[in-house]
């Protein structure tokens, strides 16, 4: 089938097989390996792309079934060499260990604060987290990590809550 | 995976001639369900067809009865609908708490419906709700829709279009999730349109979502959490697994009734 997506900015066009996922066509052939597969049963959130400004698993839709669509991974949220401020504030806050779930956890970090705002409460923040899992940190400074993203793709600046409080003091 | 041939037809038409004409074609909706299947190889349909492309088969409407839900209206969509909050705001939450944010953007009404998934949130509604199923070829109510898990009364080529939930007086759904997978091991939906209550269990049944005659005739009898106290869960009805025994889903129906009732109780009812 032939199709055509925007990537991150860029119209690739393509000739996909009916049976081509998302995430093999990012990685595979738009080389853009950023966008992991790690449980590829729909569960682990590794694959999270946006697509049309909502985020999916990349591992569970066809290529094809995003025919026209304009898709944004990991690849595509930093501004050059300036980090998007939730790929920042997962560094500050330490929120990764081994780094392998890690674009996924961005990229729905991201989808979160587009869709609700300024996320703060860890209540919120972990259940809008449901689909991704991480096996290393805990979730504890992932939480407190899209605390602070959130604020600064808000344009405030807060200093990680030490214990998940939901009431960063502002800087 | 299998290959199969791929098609996105544009009208309700077309997508039935597909159907008809390609004997184990299948629908695909959100695909969160068929897709991992296909996957497994458990799954080999030598056609899929997309339902994603006909217009007809989104958006949400008020009717006299309720609220209209397209069949391919996608979970969040539902989830974020004032319409469906201001009518029926059970079936909202319940949207809202299906899977996870990136399932709830792909996973579809009609969907769900169809797969009849043994442990589905909304086959709980629509039974509870005595939904009415528009498809292609006619109007099916709820009570003669679900024939057992992941088996409906759809004949192979028709297609749900639409469904219509009344709006009822009060309405809750209440589940106990599996922890892993997130889905019900046990939902529960308790409905009361004037003096009529309905129960709905999904997750629990051996054969699927089913009605529970003992808890509505209690709750009929008095709208309040202490009425179910004497009623008998059967646990030989009850599904088993991994996961959790008969006698812990039987359990489970009361605790998830009574939460419903309560929480029902809290709130106004319509007018």
């Amino acid at each position: 089938m032939n199709c055509e997506f925007t990537v991150n900015g860029k119209i690739i066009a393509a000739e996909v097989s009916s049976t081509l996922l998302l995430a093999d066509f990012l990685r595979d052939s738009a080389k853009l390996t950023g966008t992991h597969i790690g449980c590829d049963t729909s569960q682990c959130g590794c694959c999270v792309v946006h697509v049309d400004g909502r985020s999916m698993k990349s591992c569970a839709t066809f290529a094809w079934q995003v025919n026209g669509a304009n898709i944004v991974t990991i690849e595509g949220l930093a501004d050059g060499e300036e980090l998007h401020p939730m790929q920042a504030a997962f560094r500050k806050c330490h929120a990764l260990q081994c780094g392998y779930c890690t674009p996924g956890m961005i990229m729905t970090a991201v989808d979160m604060v587009n869709r609700l705002g300024q996320v703060s409460e860890p209540e919120v923040i972990r259940e809008q987290l449901e689909g991704n899992i991480c096996r290393c940190t805990g979730y504890h400074n992932i939480v407190r990590a899209i605390q602070v993203g959130a604020a600064a793709m808000h344009g405030v600046e807060i200093t990680a809550p030490e214990h998940e409080t939901g009431k960063g003091q502002p800087a | 995976m299998t290959p199969f041939v791929a098609h996105r037809p544009g009208t309700l038409e077309q997508a039935v001639s597909l159907l008809s004409e390609n004997e184990d074609a299948k629908l695909l909706a959100g695909g969160h369900s068929l897709i991992p299947v296909m996957k497994q190889g458990l799954a080999t349909p030598s056609a899929l067809v997309d339902l994603d492309l006909i217009a007809e088969l989104k958006g949400i409407s008020l009717t006299p009865k309720g609220v209209r839900i397209a069949a391919m209206t996608r979970h969040a969509q539902v989830a974020a609908s004032d319409m469906v909050s201001g009518a029926i705001p059970a079936l909202a939450a319940l949207a809202g708490r299906i899977g996870d944010p990136h399932v709830r953007h792909r996973g579809t009404l009609g969907g769900s419906v169809a797969t009849n998934d043994p442990n589905a949130d909304y086959p709980a509604a629509v039974l509870a709700l005595d939904a009415i199923v528009e498809t292609t070829a006619r109007t099916i109510a709820a009570q003669d829709y679900f024939c057992g898990m992941y088996t409906t009364a759809l004949e192979p080529d028709e297609i749900i279009v639409g469904i219509e939930f009344p709006r009822p007086d009060w309405a809750c759904y209440e589940k106990a999730c599996h922890p892993a997978s997130g889905f019900a091991m046990v939902g529960v939906f308790v409905a009361r349109f004037g003096g009529e209550v309905r129960v709905s269990i999904t997750g629990a049944g051996v054969d699927g979502v089913f009605r529970h005659a003992g808890l509505e005739t209690a709750l009929v009898a008095e709208f309040s959490p202490e009425s179910i106290d004497d009623v008998e869960i059967d646990a030989d009805d009850m599904a088993s697994d991994f996961h959790a025994s008969q006698a812990y889903r039987a359990n489970l129906v009361k605790v998830l009734t009574r939460r419903c009732v309560a929480r029902c109780l809290s709130e106004t009812p319509r007018d």
